[in-house]
């Protein structure tokens, strides 16, 4: 990943994009970067996974290290991008205020094709190309690196995708070049798309399809993130055992149970070995489904499940995950 | 996700929950009601929100409903679920459902473009749908912009009703949301379009274009020049015009969207409807969940109850986490004087497996107490997690029988 400098994560809603996303973004800043983490479907998942108040359209400090490096968050909203978009080219103070009276603001956001799309990318767009010198382009870049929690898989591709539909749509004028812009840094090498799944079925065809339209549609492909992965807690051939002979097996669970004093009724060892057969159901589906992931050709990340949820330092426990994977 | 599929376990902590815990849906009294004409699944993204729509209408069906499952879903995860291949935007029939019974299973697929189309087809004459139909703005708004998804689910609802009504096809709609990015999206679609619609901006969109030359002048004010103007310059002049044509067009037609609209909002108001909300045992899911409760509940919806999908279940439940992991410990200390034979390791391994199911379980019972806590009064079932993913008839029976046992 070295050189990307805008990490788009997405991936079927419930398998954690924010959680991945919060914890690659605590990653790389733990290589004493200045990272910005983006949402921008105002849902305010940064705010809760990092146990912080809402975030809003100001960035605000989540995290710093004593190496230097930062995390800082933003909850990405259409209107006041499209305000502030106004300000900075047209000066607009007053007509702005005149066009949100008159219901424009409110069109352009929710009703007016892909707008709401291009101000939200706009607006990572420009954190991107955000300089720290007096004037645009000059001086080192804002942040070392943006990461968005992005829409769903479900929408991604039509999400990165909106400056182009724009481009046609408007076929002149300041949106049309902006929307030009935008696409070019999106089809950019610093930019990858990461797709995260989990090992069940649905999310992971998801996935594929996802990778399948992002890259057709000429969007670089970071990795595939495979979260909440349980170690095997049984051993393969114990299971195979446990299968095969069953009674056996049932024999010697009562007399270990009794040896160290558990009082093992019958419901009990059936019970156990019940959670083993479904434990081994699981594994092989998992396999399975591993093996359909990897034959993407992406590099894949593993994140644990993590027993305790990502409340109390989760986060930074997973950030720990992907620098020990090599993410940089 | 390990325990059995159909198996009902619970933990002895669950059990607890359960004597404190508010009554369960009724799901089988529900779907047998007569007078249940809607059932509506909302909820964050994958919680199994498809699942239980296509559960509740196999469950329904099955008890000699005749129902019809929409869904919303661009992954065609119902289509999967029901075995069918191919889901458009005509309900089919899901075949040896219910006929036993007497009820009956369609299943359709919202396509938002075609359903867009057909409403203009519906309701303007051929030759101005035909103009409709080609406007490069029309093209992209009926299928990318925010909240039509939302907009022609209530639509296709309303159609699906009023076919139910004619035709005698179905006494029960079970409706599946869109993912929506903010919880109730498809309350607020057809509101937001409604205000839009009756707003200044459209009008001033329409004058030119239908009283031509600069008449719009006198009806506005000089903040509305400057708006026309800036919008002009920051949309360019050519998608304006489109934005003009597309809006004069679909002049005629609006009005009928927005009673539409609003007869379909008073519909989800009335007893025959029934809002199920849908969550996973996780933070997020059950606090996107208190916040669907807490809206429908300001909004007068009809709320039926939530579903926790995913439960953990344990199928030793009298054996405790802590007690199953102090055995193992005993168990792998004694474990080097023993003899070392193909079995050796099996049990610790078993008490571990049970001890980690065991805090899975726990934590999703917290869950769901803190959420009961902060909802008293609200009805509230929990599906058991099964051990591999629901794609077939016969898991969605699973889920549906696991629902109705509450």
């Amino acid at each position: 990943m070295d050189g990307v400098r805008l990490h788009v994560v997405t991936g079927k809603g419930g398998v954690g994009k924010t959680t991945v996303a919060s914890a690659l973004a605590l990653a790389l800043s733990r290589q004493g970067k200045r990272v910005l983490l983006a949402e921008v479907e105002g849902r305010q998942g940064i705010s809760q996974t990092f146990d912080v108040p809402p975030l809003g359209i100001e960035e605000v400090r989540l995290v710093t290290h004593a190496g230097g490096g930062e995390v800082w968050g933003i909850s990405v909203d259409a209107k006041a991008a499209l305000l502030e978009y106004l300000h900075m080219f047209y000066k607009l103070g007053r007509a702005g205020g005149a066009l949100e009276r008159m219901g424009v603001i409110d069109f352009a956001t929710t009703v007016a094709p892909g707008v709401r799309d291009v101000l939200l990318i706009g607006k990572v767009y420009e954190a991107v190309s955000r300089t720290t010198g007096t004037r645009r382009h000059q001086g080192p870049r804002t942040w070392d690196a943006v990461v968005l929690d992005a829409p769903p898989t479900g929408r991604i591709t039509r999400f990165l995708n909106v400056n182009v539909q724009v481009a046609d749509l408007a076929k002149v004028g300041p949106i049309h070049s902006q929307a030009e812009s935008i696409t070019r840094m999106l089809r950019d090498r610093q930019s990858v798309v990461h797709v995260v799944t989990l090992l069940e079925e649905m999310p992971v065809q998801e996935t594929i399809d996802a990778i399948g339209e992002l890259s057709d549609a000429g969007f670089g492909l970071g990795t595939v993130v495979v979260n909440q992965v349980r170690e095997p807690l049984v051993d393969e051939v114990l299971l195979e055992t446990a299968a095969e002979e069953p009674e056996r097996v049932a024999a010697r669970v009562r007399d270990d149970l009794a040896a160290v004093g558990v009082r093992a009724a019958a419901k009990t060892v059936s019970g156990l070995l019940g959670e083993a057969h479904d434990h081994a159901e699981r594994v092989e589906l998992e396999r399975s489904l591993t093996d359909e992931v990897a034959s993407q050709g992406l590099p894949t990340l593993t994140l644990p499940v993590l027993a305790s949820g990502i409340e109390d330092g989760g986060i930074a426990v997973l950030a720990d995950e992907l620098l020990g994977q090599g993410v940089r | 996700m390990t325990a059995r599929p159909g198996s009902t376990a619970r933990s002895s902590r669950a059990a607890q929950a359960a004597r404190t815990a508010p009554d369960d849906i009724g799901i089988d009294a529900l779907l047998a009601d007569p007078d249940t004409g809607i059932i509506v699944c909302c909820g964050a993204g994958g919680v199994g929100k498809t699942t239980t729509a296509a559960a509740l209408g196999v469950r329904a069906a099955e008890a000699g409903r005749r129902v019809v499952v929409l869904t919303i879903d661009p992954a065609r995860r119902l289509a999967q679920s029901l075995g069918l291949t191919e889901l458009d935007n005509t309900p089919r029939q899901v075949t040896d459902i219910g006929a036993k019974a007497g009820g009956s299973l369609h299943a359709m697929m919202l396509d938002m473009k075609r359903t867009f189309d057909e409403v203009v087809e519906a309701h303007s004459t051929p030759e101005k749908a035909a103009q409709i139909l080609a406007n490069p703005f029309y093209q992209s708004v009926s299928s990318s912009f925010a909240g039509t998804q939302e907009y022609m689910a209530m639509e296709k609802l309303g159609q699906l009703r009023a076919q139910a009504e004619r035709e005698g096809t179905w006494d029960l709609i079970v409706v599946d949301t869109p993912p929506s990015r903010s919880a109730l999206d498809f309350l607020d679609a057809p509101k937001r379009l409604g205000s839009f619609l009756d707003g200044r901006f459209i009008r001033l969109l329409t004058a030119p274009a239908r009283a031509g030359g600069r008449a719009y002048l006198k009806v506005f004010s000089v903040g509305a020049t400057i708006t026309a103007a800036t919008v002009s310059k920051v949309l360019g002049g050519q998608l304006l015009a489109d934005v003009q044509t597309f809006v004069a067009a679909l002049d005629t037609m609006f009005g009928g969207f927005r009673e539409r609209a609003d007869v379909t909002y008073a519909l989800l108001k009335e007893p025959a409807t029934a809002f199920v909300v849908v969550a996973a045992p996780e933070r997020d899911a059950l606090r996107e969940a208190a916040y669907f409760v807490d809206r429908l509940k300001s909004e007068g919806m009809p709320l039926a109850g939530v579903v926790v999908n995913r439960m953990q279940t344990l199928s030793a439940p009298a054996l405790s986490g802590s007690r199953a992991a102090a055995a193992a410990e005993q168990l792998e200390d004694r474990g080097e004087d023993e003899t070392d034979d193909d079995l050796a390791g099996l049990t610790p391994a078993l008490l571990r497996l049970h001890a980690d199911l065991a805090a899975v379980a726990t934590r999703h019972d917290g869950h769901v107490r803190r959420f009961v806590a902060g909802h008293p009064g609200v009805p509230l079932s929990t599906v058991p997690a099964s051990a591999t993913d629901i794609h077939d008839l016969e898991g969605l029976r699973t889920v549906g029988a696991a629902l109705a046992a509450g």
